[in-house]
């Protein structure tokens, strides 16, 4: 049986072609799974799962749980709200008593750049990053790989562009580095204050013109547009990130033949995209969405190391 | 032993001494405290100490005696944060680094903005490990609003005024601050970064800040800074002493000018020397969090730069000790500072001498001569009639840095496992063995 390098996963920045190919196949016997009237396989029968979420989170959280379910794994849920973080525990204490409860995998979501790795120093269990600060999501990013690839039958070759708030957006981060490691051409666009510094150190061709950006390109990724980005000064007006920015019916005639429109929600309608485009029969997004819950099967399933026939 | 004609003698020692001039062999001789005379070691002196009581001769053969090492910019934590380090602790802490005179900054809870504090400091640093001066504020609890009674921190002793760890933002209190301590003879020490440009700030911004996606803080917020407090210096004709300078734009400030005549001193701390922010990434260790931050290489390199053509005065460590408990958190909560006094000479040695960019004079020279001139310290010579506070050197001794020998109360190195050459063999502080390996 194939297995990944890592026990954990942190980020997809130097996780190598091979891990990736591997979780994109693996997902896509889970994506079957899902399709099925009955929904569960016993794979990690046994398996104790912590979701703990340090940060808001809707989709993500229930797609992990959806995930850990189908699985047959037992899950437990960890929110700031109902903890005792508020009393100041700190995050190592916090897990260590959660482990004392024998936990398996850990399923994390902090504001904090570096957390999950934080984790790993803390406690035995397995690692899974969903979303640190403004640093990786590598669930997210490798749904959306699992999506393009299931469309074209590759990643190689495509030009994908991502629009939008690069300078915090993890989910642009981690699709960065999967994308490049499985040989897709990457494009960033966006206001050029929300570019982090020395942004072309990436790799990417980097664009604040859109329609140069859009400009024969296979798939667009568009990034969900913060208000307080808007409030903190980093742009003027929601009115003109979407004359500058939204991606609309008219600016998808520079994409190529095929074109793919990608958003990993939550949507502004009207404001990085409009409801003609997010609704039309280019759009992925709710593939998107069922696929994330494939992905997350195949990673927990792949992390935690258990055979199939063990299940 | 009511008459003896020594109480203590360094034998076979090679000198390194600013002002007496360089890797000469010689015996010192300490009576009472003080170095009573300094002789090239002659048929009759070495004769004369072979007759000596074993117990009253050091045997330095092989090793490098220089004036005990003075620090301008340390943290002690005391009074208010007794957990992470105290006078006491911290003067053991530079006894083992090899300083023999600190400057403690006025970050304290209370803040040392007022006598009663300075005095509170003077009181426990005696019989201490190292001579401790005290920096005041400049302005009352470093708030940057309004200046503290800075003739009142003079008269009691304060060698020099700095809001350290904060940046005076109006610059209309800077202007006040710096004329009115020229009244005194004393610089202001700055801690320069715009608190604007680097609001939030947790590393420096760079692509590792990019990469990692922690909020940097940039360059360009100390450059802003240096150039202001360069012009408000011209201007006043105050003298301006710039702490811990990390990047290139920083330096080139400084060098144009030093150049022009304006009155200004600078200071590098080992870890702006040594370290560049690609180390973040490694692990998150938060030890690597520091104001200001650790920057690029180029950075490292200019900052490098400017020590070797004398643009930077002095080295100075930032000892900032902090507890387990504060720095064992995520990388974004964790409070700036990293110890420095027990490292930093076998860091200078490790990467400045032996890579070649500073002899060992310069180096003793950056560490004892020049922050003594800065701040108008006794001390950094081994002079006939000075204090005998003296650091013996064991130049090549090869150890690795561990947590647990630290003296300091904090263990918050970035520098721990680390391989270094150079270590301190022994500590006199007035005559007296303050430590020894």
């Amino acid at each position: 049986m194939s297995r990944l390098h890592s026990r954990h996963l942190l980020g997809l920045e130097n996780v190598p072609e091979a891990d990736i190919s591997l979780i994109l196949k693996t997902t896509n016997s889970f994506r079957e799974v899902i399709d099925r009237t009955i929904k569960k396989v016993p794979t990690l029968r046994g398996i104790t799962v912590l979701n703990l979420f340090y940060e808001p989170s809707t989709r993500t959280r229930i797609s992990f749980e959806l995930a850990e379910k189908r699985l047959s794994a037992d899950t437990v849920n960890f929110t700031t709200s109902t903890s005792s973080v508020k009393k100041g525990e700190s995050l190592r204490d916090t897990v260590q008593n959660i482990e004392a409860m024998k936990i398996d995998m850990v399923v994390v979501r902090h504001s904090s750049p570096g957390a999950p790795y934080y984790l790993t120093r803390c406690m035995d269990a397995n690692i899974i990053n969903a979303g640190d600060g403004a640093h990786e999501h590598p669930t997210q990013a490798l749904l959306d790989m699992y999506t393009i690839w299931k469309k074209y039958g590759r990643l190689d070759g495509l030009r994908i562009v991502l629009v939008g708030d690069v300078k915090h957006s993890r989910v642009i981060r981690s699709n960065i580095w999967g994308l490049k490691t499985m040989g897709a051409s990457v494009a960033l666009c966006g206001p050029s204050t929300l570019l982090p510094y020395e942004v072309e150190k990436f790799g990417c061709d980097v664009y604040t013109d859109i329609d140069e950006a859009l400009d024969g390109a296979d798939v667009v990724n568009v990034m969900r547009i913060q208000l307080e980005r808007q409030q903190s000064g980093l742009f003027p007006s929601q009115r003109e990130y979407t004359n500058l920015f939204g991606i609309n019916k008219q600016r998808l005639k520079l994409l190529n033949k095929n074109f793919t429109i990608m958003h990993p929600g939550p949507m502004n309608r009207g404001v990085e995209i409009t409801s003609e485009v997010a609704d039309s029969g280019n759009s992925v997004i709710l593939e998107q969405v069922t696929n994330g819950q494939a992905v997350r099967m195949a990673v927990l399933y792949l992390l935690s190391g258990r055979k199939e026939e063990e299940g | 032993m009511a008459n003896k004609k020594y109480d203590l003698v360094i034998a076979d020692g090679r000198i390194i001494d600013p002002a007496l001039g360089f890797g000469k062999d010689a015996y010192i001789f300490i009576k009472d405290g003080l170095i009573q005379k300094v002789v090239t070691p002659t048929a009759a002196v070495k004769k004369e100490v072979k007759n000596l009581d074993r117990s009253q001769v050091i045997d330095a053969t092989g090793k490098l005696v220089v004036p005990g090492l003075i620090d301008i910019h340390v943290h002690l934590r005391e009074p208010g944060r007794e957990d992470a380090e105290t006078i006491e602790s911290g003067c053991q802490a530079a006894a083992a680094g090899g300083f023999t005179s600190v400057c403690c900054m006025p970050n304290t809870t209370p803040r040392i903005d007022n006598q009663e504090t300075v005095k509170f400091v003077q009181d426990r640093a005696k019989d201490c490990d190292a001579r401790v001066y005290v920096v005041g504020a400049v302005t009352k609890n470093l708030e940057g609003k309004e200046l503290s009674e800075i003739g009142d921190l003079v008269k009691i002793g304060a060698v020099a005024i700095s809001d350290d760890g904060k940046y005076p933002q109006n610059p209309e209190i800077m202007r006040r601050g710096l004329e009115y301590a020229k009244m005194f003879g004393i610089p202001v020490m700055q801690h320069a970064e715009d608190q604007y440009l680097c609001a939030g700030g947790v590393m420096n911004e760079s692509f590792q800040s990019t990469r990692l996606g922690l909020k940097g803080a940039p360059a360009v917020a100390e450059e802003i800074a240096v150039l202001r407090d360069i012009a408000l210096c011209r201007f006043t004709g105050a003298r301006l002493h710039i702490q811990h300078v990390s990047t290139r734009q920083a330096v080139a400030a400084i060098r144009k000018a030093k150049a022009e005549g304006v009155n200004v001193t600078a200071e590098a701390t080992p870890h702006h020397l040594v370290l560049t922010d690609e180390e973040i990434g490694k692990e998150f260790n938060t030890n690597l969090r520091v104001n200001p931050p650790i920057r690029t290489t180029d950075d490292r390199d200019a900052v490098i730069e400017g020590l070797v053509d004398g643009t930077i005065d002095c080295i100075a460590s930032d000892h900032a000790p902090h507890s387990e408990e504060d720095k064992d958190c995520e990388f974004d909560l964790a409070p700036a500072g990293m110890i420095g006094l027990e490292t930093t000479l076998a860091l200078v040695k490790t990467y400045l001498i032996d890579k070649g960019y500073l002899s060992w004079a310069d180096a003793i020279r950056k560490m004892t001569a020049n922050p003594a001139r800065i701040l108008s310290l006794p001390g950094g010579s081994l002079a006939e009639g000075s204090p005998a506070d003296i650091t013996i050197i064991d130049q090549d001794k090869k150890w690795t840095v561990k947590a647990d020998k630290f003296r300091s109360k904090s263990k918050n190195s970035p520098f721990i496992g680390w391989k270094m050459k150079g270590q301190v063999y022994k500590t006199l502080l007035g005559g007296r063995v303050v430590f020894e390996q």
